[in-house]
């Protein structure tokens, strides 16, 4: 076994080549992971609600979307905005911001049915009584359904969060230095240690992903404590 | 926009070819790790409901470890460090074989049980406690009892849940591209580096993979419909 690769080479798994360089490794997948889940929030709201909203054509639109996008694996996503971005833009995007834009695209589609879930789940006298005390069907939804429903919902994002912090690693596959990538930079270096390697990035991934797993169940057991819940 | 689309190269000839190529090499490395992950995963939910710590605490371990960590870290650990691993038999008679493929089934089968696991358990937890009591009342010892009693009832309801994972893993399957499986989105790739043709490629792979999802979620969809309804408690 020969971890002194991995202890030599930890700093690189860290941050890459930075300070000299550009971010890499961990620092930049944590990177990916937490602008992702930031646009796919904001994304994924706008879908949840046009799928629930009550024009049909929006509807229709919102679960076409939805559909597409959860039919797919996410490497083809990655490939779709990185071959596509040429195509449309006439000049390739760099590949950060081309697997930053695939990342969020595929995240919003499972964001927007958490939000559907969420606000259906709302006893439906909420809708009916902000209604009649005479706000519209939006501020309805703004001040009365989301401020209940995205805090049930807490817990159904933080998973996600989690998928998509592993679903970073598929950068690797158009070059972006993230941690996958930087390990197996490393590996192709040095050619000795590629258990120890991949051994060590794995349990990278999951000290993130596990810490935020048991927060998001400790976070549940507290919310289900004084929460709105019925049909 | 100055794209000249040629629809007919990818779909027809030689590159027509490696795309059915593709589709049946995605199909066969899915099914045989769905095969392999359903006997995993029911071994692993079992040890968690058993009275035996250790097996307990092994169970938990592995779900926890598998489902937290990416696929493709797995992948490349399979592929890399299955020496440091695998008893060295095992490796001699892997090597043997397309080991790409080998490696490829292993880590879809293990990041996959772990999330069979998880789906096995709460089916089982879903069936009311008096059902196991009872059962073992009648004299069936514990294994009797999950074998005729519970395992038939919560597969029953566990069986949309269960086929997500399994077009999950179709769509991971994809990654396996990185270690030189040749299946469809290698496939995919491998035109577009031929022949810069890359949009034509990856529409067609798309719809394929597309078109696989969505009959299953049809299916589901009525399996739903008309069989869960009657199971309801």
């Amino acid at each position: 076994m020969r971890w002194d690769v991995v202890v030599n080479n930890f700093d690189y798994l860290l941050w890459g080549p930075f300070p000299q360089g550009p971010l890499g490794g961990l620092a930049l997948s944590i990177v990916l992971a937490i602008g992702g889940i930031f646009g796919a929030f904001w994304l994924g709201l706008v879908v949840g609600l046009l799928r629930i909203s009550r024009n049909r054509l929006a509807r229709w639109a919102a679960m076409v979307y939805i559909e597409i996008i959860r039919g797919i694996p996410i490497l083809m996503m990655i490939f779709w905005f990185y071959f596509l971005a040429p195509v449309v833009l006439g000049r390739s995007l760099p590949e950060f911001w081309s697997a930053l834009v695939a990342f969020i695209i595929f995240t919003s589609a499972y964001i927007a049915e958490i939000v559907r879930a969420g606000v259906t789940a709302l006893p439906k006298g909420q809708t009916e009584a902000a209604r009649g005390s005479g706000l519209t069907h939006l501020q309805a939804m703004r001040y009365v359904i989301l401020p209940q429903a995205l805090r049930n919902m807490i817990p159904s994002f933080v998973n996600q969060f989690v998928s998509l912090t592993k679903d970073t690693s598929l950068a690797y596959i158009i070059g972006v230095l993230e941690l996958t990538r930087a390990a197996t930079q490393i590996n192709n270096r040095t050619l000795i240690a590629p258990t120890e390697i991949f051994a060590t990035i794995a349990v990278m991934y999951f000290v993130i992903c596990y810490a935020l797993t048991s927060a998001s169940r400790r976070l549940e057991k507290q919310l289900s404590r004084y929460q709105a819940r019925g049909r | 926009m100055n794209y000249d689309f040629n629809w007919g190269l990818v779909l027809s000839g030689e590159y027509g070819q490696w795309i059915v190529q593709g589709v049946i090499t995605t199909l066969q490395i899915s099914a045989i790790s769905i095969v392999f992950s359903m006997l995993l995963g029911t071994i692993i939910a079992v040890f968690r409901l058993s009275q035996i710590k250790p097996l307990e605490w092994f169970s938990i371990a592995f779900t926890e470890f598998f489902r937290n960590t990416p696929l493709l870290v797995q992948i490349f650990f399979w592929y890399f460090g299955s020496d440091a691993v695998l008893p060295k038999a095992v490796n001699q008679w892997l090597y043997k074989q397309n080991f790409e493929f080998a490696a490829g089934v292993i880590a879809l089968t293990v990041y996959t049980s772990a999330f069979i696991a998880e789906e096995i358990r709460s089916g089982i937890f879903s069936i009311p406690k008096t059902q196991l009591e009872s059962s073992r009342a009648t004299g069936l010892s514990f294994i009797q009892a999950m074998r005729y009693v519970i395992l038939p009832q919560a597969f029953r309801i566990i069986i949309p849940p269960l086929i997500s994972q399994f077009l999950n893993l179709i769509k991971n399957s994809s990654l396996c591209m990185t270690i030189g499986v040749m299946e469809l989105t290698y496939m995919a790739r491998q035109i577009e580096s031929y022949t810069f043709h890359g949009f034509e490629a990856f529409t067609v792979a798309t719809l394929i993979y597309l078109f696989i999802s969505l009959i299953v979620s049809f299916a589901v969809n009525q399996y739903n419909k008309y069989f869960l309804k009657q199971y309801s408690w």
